[in-house]
């Protein structure tokens, strides 16, 4: 295996690097929290970085020919591929630096994938990517909850109900998405165990995310992160308060922050509080109605997902994690 | 920074008993690739036993990477290759198809991957034997092709592929095309070169300026749409012209080297001097066929015999010269194209339309045959002949496309 960067954690937000990696020259839409997710991604990661990253809007509204706002190496890889695309990078380098071809020195390889290409259509290439020990590499899955840059699509990772151009509320059916998220992050856990670490992110709670990238560049071998990432126009919503919504979908409970290091896990943030019950959750409702995506909401769909969110911290047995309840013996 | 290991089994020249895989496995070692995919499917597949077995043993270094679908296995090659990597794939029938998002991008993307196909029928329904079909479907998107005939060429082309994908004024992906059993399984005598004089052929791959690297920070693939896209595919297009000469000048030093090889690098001609009728085909069809033109001349006919080697960039010039010397020509045909012109096969649509411009053009006939691996004999090759010989007396075609060898029910 080759050997990993030193890539301190970062003790306060004055310790930030002031270095950027993601600059200006992107067309994302304005409040767009994916966009932060790699700002703040490649701040954490530094220069010595090859990023690579699948089809979706952190392709097509960031890197339009002439106008990058990349400053590390950046190559687009299939809407599938970000699993492929982060081992071939790593083994091409792995490769050659151990025949002689190439310096030897470590290099971050961090492959990026949307919701709609990590969760459904590159799910299989990502578990094989986890599953090569011998590579050092990041797969960060950047979540808005829809198929976003083909005009906002449901995706497996978009919650129940809500509105986008494939699951619109009609006059006979109102809701028309009836599947639950997927729980990506821990099934990627639960089925790799040897992946010695899996975490949840948020750009609303930065910091934190830089240090999970860190830790997922210095651990070694595959590391998965899953990030959440409000979306103005996917979500329906004013711009000016994605940061908001952001810290909104943690401290209702929907979304939990947690980091899964060699097998340990970690709540970070709100979440951990809740889960010591210093911390109440806010009801749903609250961040539901914030967004036009569940306007079409009645009190029962709130309900719905009330419950779901209930159970999941009162019944499973990692709360918020892990979707399974202790049989009776 | 670059170096091409000398490989300890390949210290003297040496002659094997070997298939058309195994040939290629050893070309895989002789030109230190750093990264190989594999998955399995027959009856490429082989190739990457071979491969599994060379790397287990110590006798070969290279990143090999256990891919979980032809997909994945393709874009692994792609990316690898574009931090400067040498790169060895392959897949055959419906695994082909289910790569083909990534081998298509790894043409746009001008990376020099050499992949295997191991020709096989497109299941449904399900069938191991060979069929052009698989590979064929590249033949529009930047991949060069060729179709070899012998596990020594198998080895030969497939030095040649890497020497001619690197170039940078090519910089694109070969298809070394093999015929499933008939050539991925059958086993031959192969001279086996030294690592001395590979490396002597075979400089190493430099990506340059367009290696993705800390040091060299580009961004690759960017969108473009109407205000570039029709110049990058233009730049492709050029590189498959200029891939031309590159391709006679490497051919022409791999002769000096290692001693062997045809005339053109392109197309091989048997018996074709005066010939009346000149049968054309691709891959292992050549061995029937040559039997079938041996005994015609024996029997004082007229019959030749053109191998095309390469199907992209399709030797032009060359067929026009040879093929307007003839008669009629026979154009055989081991895929199916419905629906085309003639409903003739893809191999006769592009021969057809190479002749056209030519002011003196022969009768041309189309068979389609050996599909789905049925075995073409020389029975087969002589009602071909046949009836293109009917046609050269009546000046009537009556059918341009056959199907021969076909059950009626
Ligand atoms: C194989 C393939 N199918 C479909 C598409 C069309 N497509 C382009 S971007 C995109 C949306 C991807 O969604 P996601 O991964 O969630 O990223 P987002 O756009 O939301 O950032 C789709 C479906 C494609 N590029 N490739
Ligand atoms: S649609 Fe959403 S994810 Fe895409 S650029 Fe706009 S805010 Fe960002
Ligand atoms: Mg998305």
């Amino acid at each position: 295996m080759t050997t990993v960067q030193d890539l301190p954690q970062i003790k306060g937000v004055k310790n930030i690097p002031i270095s950027e990696g993601y600059t200006s020259g992107h067309r994302t839409c304005q409040g767009c929290e994916s966009a932060l997710v790699m700002r703040l991604m490649i701040k954490a990661a530094g220069q010595r970085t090859i990023v690579v990253g699948s089809t979706g809007c952190m392709y097509v509204a960031n890197t339009t020919y002439y106008s990058t706002p990349w400053v590390v190496p950046w190559m687009h890889t299939q809407l599938g591929s970000s699993g492929s695309a982060a081992t071939g990078t790593a083994a091409g380098l792995a490769s050659m630096m151990r025949k002689g071809k190439m310096h030897k020195e470590p290099i971050n390889v961090i492959a990026f994938c949307g919701d709609g290409g990590g969760a459904d259509m590159g799910l299989a290439a990502i578990s094989a990517a986890l599953q090569h020990d011998e590579y050092n590499l990041l797969i960060l899955m950047y979540d808005n909850e829809s198929y976003a840059n083909t005009d906002i699509q449901a995706s497996g990772s978009t919650p129940y109900g809500a509105n986008t151009t494939f699951s619109p509320p009609g006059k006979e059916t109102r809701i028309m998405n009836k599947r639950w998220k997927k729980n990506t992050a821990p099934m990627l856990a639960v089925g790799h165990p040897d992946v010695k670490f899996v975490a949840t992110a948020n750009g609303s709670y930065g910091l934190d995310f830089n240090n999970k990238i860190r830790r997922a560049l210095t651990i070694g071998g595959p590391t998965f992160i899953h990030s959440i990432d409000p979306c103005p126009k996917g979500w329906d919503y004013d711009p000016k308060f994605s940061h908001e919504l952001g810290m909104l979908i943690v401290e209702t409970g929907l979304w939990v922050q947690y980091e899964i290091i060699e097998g340990e896990l970690t709540l970070n943030g709100p979440s951990r509080a809740i889960a010591r019950g210093i911390r109440k959750r806010k009801p749903v409702e609250e961040y539901l109605m914030r967004q036009g995506r569940f306007a079409h909401f009645t009190k029962e769909d709130i309900k719905i997902f009330q419950d779901r969110v209930d159970e999941s911290w009162e019944k499973w047995w990692l709360p918020g994690v892990i979707p399974v309840t202790m049989g009776q013996d | 920074m670059t170096t091409t290991a000398t490989n300890e089994l390949f210290q003297t020249e040496k002659e094997e008993l070997i298939s058309g895989s195994e040939a290629i496995a050893l070309a895989c070692a002789l030109a230190d690739v750093d990264v190989i995919t594999a998955y399995p499917i027959r009856p490429y597949d082989t190739v990457m036993q071979y491969v599994s077995k060379l790397k287990a043993d110590g006798s070969f270094d290279c990143d090999f990477i256990v891919a979980e679908s032809e997909h994945s296995q393709f874009e692994i090659v792609k990316h690898a290759s574009s931090v400067g990597a040498r790169t060895f794939t392959g897949s055959s029938g419906v695994g082909w198809f289910y790569a083909f998002e990534a081998i298509t991008v790894t043409a746009g993307l001008r990376l020099p991957v050499v992949a295997m196909v191991g020709n096989r029928a497109l299941d449904d329904p399900g069938a191991f034997g060979v069929e052009h079909n698989d590979a064929l479907a590249v033949r529009d998107l930047g991949w060069m092709l060729y179709w070899v005939a012998t596990a020594q060429e198998a080895l030969d082309i497939a030095l040649l592929a890497w020497r001619v994908a690197e170039d940078p004024t090519v910089f694109l992906p070969f298809a070394v095309s093999c015929d499933g059993s008939f050539l991925t399984h059958s086993q031959a005598i192969v001279n086996v070169p030294t690592s001395e004089q590979v490396n002597k052929f075979l400089p190493p791959y430099d990506r340059g300026k367009l290696q993705l690297h800390p040091d060299n920070p580009i961004t690759i693939a960017p969108q473009v749409n109407e205000d570039w896209l029709m110049e990058m595919r233009r730049q492709s297009d050029e590189a498959m012209h200029r891939s031309v000469g590159v391709i006679k000048k490497a051919y022409e030093e791999f002769k000096e080297i290692f001693g062997r090889g045809d005339p053109s690098p392109f197309v091989e001609e048997y018996m074709t001097e005066d010939a009346d009728i000149i049968i054309v085909g691709m891959g292992t069809l050549a061995l029937p066929v040559r039997v079938a033109v041996r005994r015609f001349q024996e029997a004082g006919r007229k019959i030749g015999f053109v191998r095309v080697k390469f199907f992209r960039p399709f030797p032009t010039e060359e067929l026009q010269e040879i093929l307007t010397k003839c008669k009629a020509v026979c154009v055989v045909d081991r895929d199916y194209s419905y629906g085309a012109p003639s409903y003739g096969g893809v191999l006769f649509t592009e021969l057809r339309s190479a002749l056209y411009p030519m002011e003196k053009r022969p009768l041309m006939l189309n068979f389609i045959a050996g599909l789905g691996g049925r075995e073409v004999h020389v029975n087969d090759v002589n009602d071909m002949v046949d009836i293109v010989q009917k046609a050269i007396e009546t000046g009537i075609i009556e059918q341009e496309a056959t199907w021969i060898g076909v059950r009626d029910n």
